[in-house]
């Protein structure tokens, strides 16, 4: 026996990673096992993930361009209908734009909107929970304070204020929503950090000399994160939501964007001369919230261990 | 009771100053210049303008400012609609009573069918009713609601022609306004046929706002009362040998539904935030088709008020629920 002592350091420190390796894995499976009990869960990831796909090859799928005008085809009725025409499944709009393809785009749009809007009021309102829950004291009373300020307007109302003011557009509305959204992620990240810092592990990788940045983003955050995530997956359909009623009330994506809302707002006056123009963009809202709320039940019941079956 | 009561009063003056920084400051931040807009296209000479500021107090230091427009708001003076050129606050009053009506209205029917479908789930816990109910709570909560209402017009007025298109009463009908509230108005006004066309009227819109709620109430009485069921208490009741209707509507329903009223306090919020959609298809004349209307105009003392008014209407709303929460829950008032 006459390993280095060197060696056998690193032998110990590959079975150590296999190990988490293996407990992330056995995670990971545990995790999958209680959301493919949900059955609505599933189906609603599989829908979302078919939103995905449609939207990174919408120019693939879609057969015409979104914005292309067809001067002999204004409101062409759906192909079941008398009078549609194969050309356009969907029918067109009152300029004779292929509503089908501008579907197609528009979920590109709602897709880029959640993803922005999440990732904004996430990472703002975790770095602020944390700063909260870790420092207490007067940092804590005056960031919940603004915190509480925000919540006392309802929150498109608010969205809607802060586009009017910076100017209507995609961007803007998608920084408003953010703001609205954060607070729910700064209490709930505060809320989460208060319930771990006194815990022995804590207290453990201080006492071990961690700093207080190690602390509060290696050693408290990843505990803090189930929760987290299904608000994420709420405020993503929620985004969804809010961005298309402000492009509907006219503050949102501006046209010619194909964004469902906007296109909904321009569909208003032709209600009762032409039923697909309306029905079809709602529709579209409604199926893709609908699915992230599925997933985002099923991810609740998954990661909240009080809620798990024993 | 009482100290309970203050103490929560006084969580919310700070909230409430901080309230009229928010309206008061999203002005001052304004990329246009409200002078320039009341001038409008012709503009106007430097020295009329600095007359103006001064007039109006926007050349002082911006914490005075802030002061006077503090002062202002205590004496219920909220500004003047460039627009109508009447006192924000007039305007308010005159809208407020049909929002009013329409979000009771909303709330009325998300309550009386939200909770007893939450209780018939949480009763018949994975039948086919539970999934029926709860699938189509989540639709209903991933509604969007100015798409619902425009679908709503499509079938009932326009296919079907049961009810009108928007308004909150016919033209046929004029009576003087006495409470604000049509529904009332129109008995009073012994007109033939005015009720029933304010009822019409009030019908799609009501739905289109109590959607959401709905939803909401029905999901929270769900899981509120499956909680409650199972508590030791329901289980000695269930030992008693209690008919079923007695443990639940009695033993469960009534501690199961403490959380629900929170829950609808903060529904009003939501309805607020609705109003603004509902109130914008229906071209229903309330304060969220003013804000809409204020905003695409640039009327911005009336937005700054309405925000500010709307914002109050809320807090007191909760204020309400988390009173009324401490009187049926003793356990809360002496935390």
């Amino acid at each position: 026996m006459s390993t280095s002592p060197k060696a056998d350091s690193s032998a110990l420190v590959e079975k150590l990673e296999r190990e988490s390796r293996n407990a992330t894995r056995a995670m990971l499976a545990e995790f999958w096992y209680y959301f493919s009990q949900n059955r609505g869960a599933v189906i609603g990831l599989a829908v979302f993930l078919v939103l995905v796909v449609t939207a990174v090859f919408a120019p693939l799928i879609a057969p015409h361009a979104p914005d292309m005008q067809y001067r002999d085809s204004f409101l062409v009725p759906p192909v079941w209908q008398e009078g549609g025409k194969w050309d356009f499944l969907l029918g067109t709009d009152p300029v004779g734009r292929d509503m089908l393809s501008r579907l197609i785009y528009g979920a590109q749009y709602s897709l880029f909107i959640g993803c922005v809007v999440v990732f904004v009021a996430l990472t703002g309102g975790v770095i602020i929970g944390l700063i909260a829950g870790y420092m207490r004291g007067a940092v804590d009373t005056f960031i919940m304070r603004i915190m509480d300020i925000i919540l006392a307007f309802p929150s498109l109302l608010l969205a809607l204020v802060v586009v009017a003011l910076l100017g209507p557009g995609l961007m803007n509305a998608m920084f408003a929503i953010a703001i609205v959204l954060q607070p729910h992620f700064v209490r709930l990240t505060r809320a989460a950090v208060l319930a771990e810092r006194s815990r022995d592990y804590v207290v453990a990788a201080r006492v071990a000399g961690a700093g207080h940045f190690r602390l509060m983003f290696k050693t408290i955050l990843p505990n803090c994160l189930a929760p987290l995530i299904v608000q994420a997956t709420l405020s993503f359909s929620n985004a969804i939501l809010d961005a298309a009623a402000l492009g509907f009330l006219g503050v949102g994506a501006q046209p010619p964007t194909p964004e469902w809302g906007t296109m909904l707002a321009e569909a208003r006056e032709f209600i009762l001369r032409a039923w697909w123009v309306v029905t079809f963009p709602g529709l579209a809202i409604l199926i893709t919230v609908l699915a992230i709320n599925l997933v985002g039940d099923g991810l609740r019941d998954a990661l909240d261990p009080k809620l798990k079956r024993s | 009771m009482f100290r309970f009561f203050l103490g929560r009063l006084g969580l919310l003056i700070p909230t409430f100053l901080g309230v009229t920084i928010v309206a008061f400051g999203l002005v001052r931040i304004l990329p246009a210049d409200p002078l320039e807009l009341l001038a409008g296209e012709r503009g106007m000479s430097p020295e009329r303008k600095a007359e103006l500021m001064r007039q109006m107090g926007m050349d002082l230091p911006i914490w005075e400012q802030y002061l006077a427009y503090l002062g202002n708001l205590f004496q219920g003076d909220l500004g003047t609609s460039f627009a109508s050129k009447r006192p924000v606050l007039d305007e308010f009053l005159q809208l407020f009573p049909a929002t009013v009506e329409l979000s009771f209205c909303a709330i009325l029917i998300a309550v009386a069918i939200g909770i007893p479908l939450g209780i018939l789930a949480a009763v018949k816990r994975g039948s086919f009713i539970d999934q029926t109910v709860m699938g189509t709570a989540l639709i209903g909560y991933s509604m969007p609601i100015f798409w619902w209402g425009l679908l709503l017009i499509i079938l009932f007025s326009g296919i079907l022609q049961w009810t009108p298109v928007s308004g909150r009463i016919s033209l046929m009908y004029f009576f003087p306004q006495v409470t604000g509230f049509m529904l009332i108005d129109s008995l009073l006004s012994g007109e033939k046929g005015a009720f029933l066309s304010a009822v019409r009227h009030l019908i799609l819109p009501s739905i289109v706002l109590a959607t959401i709620p709905l939803a909401v109430i029905a999901r929270q009485t769900r899981s509120a009362m499956l909680e409650v069921l199972g508590e030791d208490y329901v289980r000695t009741a269930r030992a008693k040998g209690l008919p079923p209707h007695r443990i639940i509507g009695l033993h469960a329903l009534r501690n199961a539904l403490i959380p629900v009223i929170t829950t609808i306090g903060l529904q009003v919020g939501v309805m607020l935030a609705g109003a603004i959609l509902t109130e914008t298809i229906f071209s229903w004349p309330g304060i969220g088709k003013w804000l809409v209307d204020s905003i695409a105009r640039r009327d911005y003392a009336v937005v700054q008020g309405g925000l500010l008014l709307i914002a109050a209407i809320i807090m007191l709303v909760n204020l309400i629920v988390d009173i009324l929460y401490g009187l049926v829950n003793p356990r809360i008032r002496h935390n």
